[in-house]
């Protein structure tokens, strides 16, 4: 089975038309197999979360996608017109956001804002839409939904509002769900309770994730495959186990070694030596050359995508097998 | 293996404006503001040398004619003399009516925005300096104040101390001071709670000194926005209440009281008596809030 | 939430009573009203009459507390000029002000809101650049310049509009109103629009910058992520959002407009309490002044009170907070 969405070559920039402007995306390229989570993991201006946002079009003016091509079950989204697109929002393709406060309207109850999430793709009647609304929250664990519809937003805990969220993408079975960072602004407790749920309910409808984070824990625990984003660039890909543990780009290699439970006690946390660049100012070639202890003069050139093995990779003196 | 990298960065141009010319050119960016800037600046000078280039000192009752009382503009006196914009019911003429007007309207405007911004402001910082129950009670009485509307005010005012100018200003700074202190306090109290101003106290600064030192000028932006609106309010309250009757006199009418006297001419065709007072005060006051609404945006600390 | 409401009360009556403090100290100051009333040349017989009569001669707090237990009663004196009760006065000249500030309001409403809402969706556009130049050419005109341009286009040059007086009235509710007739409306347009002009462009500025706060905040963008069609994002979440801070507003801006009505009423010779109240200052008319504050004061301290209400109403947040 083909992969469920394709992105290729997917640039998005931000400006005004015809003048200066800053990729915020480039040329990034992945798949999205079906039933399969994947990790989007970047640090914050890698641009993950414009990634995402370009895939369900939900982009910020001045931002617009410039180039490349988003196949979704063999569709291009990218010349789908407004109408179109949103008749695939909300319905096969759907987004969980990272701040369950914000996520939700303050001033409609939770009932009213499930109930028009599914009327807005089906023309069923009011009693049919609430039911499915109970439905949706029962699946996601919330007690008592009858009662839960005719509250507010503000009554409910983070936890429970982002369930609320979760339980909405999930109202019309979607192909594909984009969650953005969607435990970042959630106690720890809750993270791990949510991210059980979201394993559970995505197994049991067979729903592709793409997962954005910062978080390399998450990913571990959650993802099948990752892609690794820096400076508007993908530069790994591949399934979580084997580039979690065998990274080849310096970059996912620091990210790892960083991660504290990586670090001995005692000993200081290793770190990635500088900052991540400013979009403005890009180095030339490798984005990453700049904090590279592996770089060379031939870093000022664009690296090249290297494929092996279900794996692909943006570096020229990538780290290799059981190498320190 | 692990060689230095090579941590050099492209250069970066270091940010060549500073914060004051960066707002005067944003301020400029809108021609709206400009044309404001333009009108008012044209305003302000007629008004400060409106008794050199007036043709007639509209005051002065020896100077007026009642015979040649309502004339169309550019008719011509005894004297040799164009009345360009016509003249009143009392021979005086308008146009230097309107320049001794306008210098009225000005003063009135521009003193009692600023007695009320002084009062207001200090009252502001007050409160949000001492804190508890000081605080609590003043801001009360500025929210009393705030929920009656400024020309009930003025009405309540000028009901106790009687008709004209000054007490239309005095009833206007009464009016006007609350909404001062209440934007000053808010800002100053999200100052207050700065690690600046700690480091103030542990110093040992004197609380004067903090508060007009420190917390003062932070407080400024919001405070010359609203100063500016409200002399353009300030014009049109006493014009309107000129107006009505009561506020400048009839024998040193104000641009309110002009186009009152021409107010029942208006039916029998005598426009001019009414219209180009009117004229005048609108473009005064639409200047200021070009001006005024403009300086908002480039001041509003999002967009800086 | 009726331990705030009793407490609010408390507050209101406290601050009426405050109030009559004030206009009583405030109006006996004036001057004497006595050498109004009479006759420079009667002799002392004759004032004393009119001194004893009017209670002019006992001490000030006395005078005081004659008035307040008046005003318990709805005994606000009598007026100099008519000879008549004061309040009676002015409750007579309500409706005719009720309906001019009611008028304008409404005519406020429906210019400024549409206006605004499209100001803010589109700001970029060059009709809401106009839109917004206009705004502050709207509140910039002064009323009753702006009163005096309408009675010379409309009623002299065009003649379609009478310019001075109130219409025929029919009665509802035991009470005469001009609105229901036919010449009645006529006779109300050009005032109602006078008045309500500033209000326009008040209600058109506050509307587009609702629109503008609102407008970027996520739960916009979930909405759009649902799949919800654009027109439904912003009738059902953005305007009901938007509608809070605006509604109390324009409910504290509608007693301004009846305070500002004493402009409209002056120049259109409209029957109403403003032209009382502007005659009774210059005619020193010390009860009907009094009566009149008071009935302002009222009419405010009742207004804030209802204004807090609507605000618990319709802001569930304010209005449930039980949970955290």
């Amino acid at each position: 089975m083909p992969p469920i969405l394709q992105v290729k070559d997917l640039v998005t920039e931000f400006g005004p038309p015809g003048g200066p402007s800053l990729r915020a995306v480039n040329e990034v390229s992945f798949s999205l197999e079906r039933g399969r989570i994947l990790g989007l993991v970047g640090e914050s201006g890698s641009g993950k979360s414009v990634t995402g946002f370009s895939i369900i079009g939900l982009l910020d003016r001045p931002g617009r996608i410039t180039g490349g091509q988003i196949l979704f079950d063999g569709t291009d989204l990218t010349k789908l017109s407004g109408e179109e697109m949103r008749r695939l929002r909300g319905r096969r393709i759907a987004m969980v956001f990272q701040d369950p406060m914000m996520t939700l309207d303050p001033v409609l109850t939770i009932g009213r804002q499930m109930v028009e999430a599914v009327l807005a793709h089906e023309a069923v009647s009011k009693e049919t839409a609430r039911q499915r609304a109970r439905d949706a929250l029962g699946l996601v664990g919330i007690p008592s939904p009858e009662e839960r519809l005719a509250a507010y937003p503000h009554q409910f805990s983070g936890g429970m509002r982002q369930r609320v969220a979760i339980a909405i993408a999930l109202l019309h079975r979607p192909d594909v769900i984009i969650a953005d960072e969607p435990t970042t602004a959630l106690d720890v407790t809750i993270q791990s309770q949510i991210i059980a749920e979201f394993q559970r309910l995505v197994e049991m409808n067979g729903t592709a994730v793409i997962w954005i984070t910062h978080d390399l824990a998450i990913v571990s625990r959650l993802a099948d495959d990752i892609a690794v984003m820096y400076a508007g660039r993908l530069v790994e890909t591949g399934a979580a186990s084997d580039v979690l543990s065998d990274p080849r780009h310096p970059y996912t290699k620091g990210l790892i070694a960083s991660v504290p439970s990586e670090n001995r006690r005692g000993e200081r946390l290793a770190q990635i030596p500088g900052m991540t660049p400013s979009l403005l100012r890009l180095p030339q070639g490798c984005s990453f050359r700049l904090r590279c202890a592996r770089a060379t003069e031939a870093c000022k050139a664009m690296p090249p995508l290297v494929e092996e093995n279900g794996r692909a990779f943006r570096c020229i003196h990538p780290v290799l097998e059981g190498a320190a | 293996m692990t060689a230095a990298p090579e941590i050099t960065d492209p250069p970066v141009p270091l940010d060549e404006e500073s914060g004051l010319r960066r707002k005067l050119r944003m301020f400029l960016m809108s021609p709206g503001a400009v044309l404001g800037l333009v009108l008012l600046v044209a305003v302000i000078l007629l008004a400060v040398f409106a008794p050199l280039i007036s043709p007639q000192n509209p005051y002065d009752l020896t100077q007026l004619d009642v015979l040649d009382g309502r004339l169309p503009p550019g008719s011509e006196s005894f004297s040799g003399m164009t009345y360009h914009l016509g003249t009143d019911s009392q021979g005086r003429d308008i146009l230097s009516g309107i320049l001794y007007g306008l210098r009225t309207s000005l003063l009135v405007g521009v003193l009692s925005a600023l007695a009320a911004a002084v009062i207001g402001t200090s009252a502001g910082l007050f409160a949000a300096y001492m804190g508890g129950r000081v605080e609590t009670l003043t801001m009360r009485l500025v929210d009393l104040q705030l929920s009656f509307p400024t020309i009930l005010m003025a009405l309540m005012m000028l009901a106790v101390l009687g008709k004209g100018v000054l007490n239309v200003v005095i009833a206007l700074i009464i009016a006007e001071w609350a909404t001062y202190a209440r934007t000053v306090r808010g800002t100053a109290l999200v100052e207050r709670e700065k690690e600046y101003i700690e480091a103030a106290r542990s110093l040992r600064v004197p609380g004067w000194r903090i508060l007009f030192r420190h917390l003062l000028p932070n407080c400024l932006a919001p405070v010359i926005v609203i100063a500016t609106m409200q002399v353009a309010r300030a014009i049109g309250l006493e014009a309107t209440l000129s107006f009505l009757g009561l506020g400048a006199s009839v024998t040193q009418p104000s641009l309110g009281m002009l186009i009152s006297n021409g107010y029942q001419y208006m039916l029998s065709g005598l426009y001019w008596i009414s219209f180009y007072p009117g004229i005048a005060l609108l473009v005064t006051i639409v200047a200021i809030n070009l001006v005024g609404d403009r300086l908002r945006d480039v001041l509003n600390p999002r967009n800086a | 939430m009726a331990t705030t409401l009793i407490r609010r009360m408390m507050q209101a009556l406290l601050v009426i009573f405050a109030m009559t403090v004030i206009v009583f100290v405030g109006v006996s100051v004036i001057g004497n009203p006595v050498d109004i009333l009479i006759n420079p040349d009667a002799n002392q017989a004759e004032r004393a009459r009119v001194i004893a009569h009017y209670g002019l001669d006992q001490p000030l707090w006395r005078q005081y507390l004659a008035f307040l237990h008046g005003l318990l009663q709805g005994n606000f004196g009598e007026s100099f000029v008519y000879d008549r009760p004061a309040l009676g006065l002015i409750l007579e000249r309500l409706p005719a002000t009720l309906e001019l500030a009611i008028g304008a309001l409404l005519i406020a409403l429906v210019i400024g809101l549409p206006l605004g809402l499209y100001a803010g969706l589109y700001p970029n556009r060059i009709s809401s650049r106009v839109i917004m130049s206009g705004s502050i050419l709207g509140f910039s005109l002064p009323t009753f310049w702006v009163g005096l341009v309408l009675i010379m286009v409309f009623a002299v040059e065009l003649g379609w509009l009478p310019s001075n007086g109130r219409g025929e009235t029919a009665e509802l509710l035991g009470v005469k109103w001009s609105f229901l007739t036919a010449d009645g409306l006529k006779h109300l347009l050009l005032p109602a629009f006078n008045l309500a002009l500033f209000k326009a462009s008040l209600v058109l500025r506050l509307t587009r910058a609702g629109v503008q706060e609102v407008l970027p905040q996520d739960f916009i963008k979930f909405a759009r992520a649902k799949g919800l069609r654009e027109r439904h994002v912003i009738f059902g979440h953005v305007l009901k959002n938007l509608m809070i801070p605006v509604v109390t507003i324009i409910g504290l801006e509608f007693g301004s407009l009846i305070a500002f009505s004493v402009v409209t009423e002056s120049i259109f010779a409209w029957p109403g309490m403003g032209k009382l109240i502007i005659d009774s200052i210059n005619l020193l008319d010390r009860p009907v002044i009094v009566a009149y504050l008071m009935m302002m004061v009222l009419l405010f301290v009742v207004l804030n009170f209802v204004i807090d209400v609507c605000y618990t109403l319709l802001d569930p947040r304010v209005r449930l907070d039980s949970k955290a």
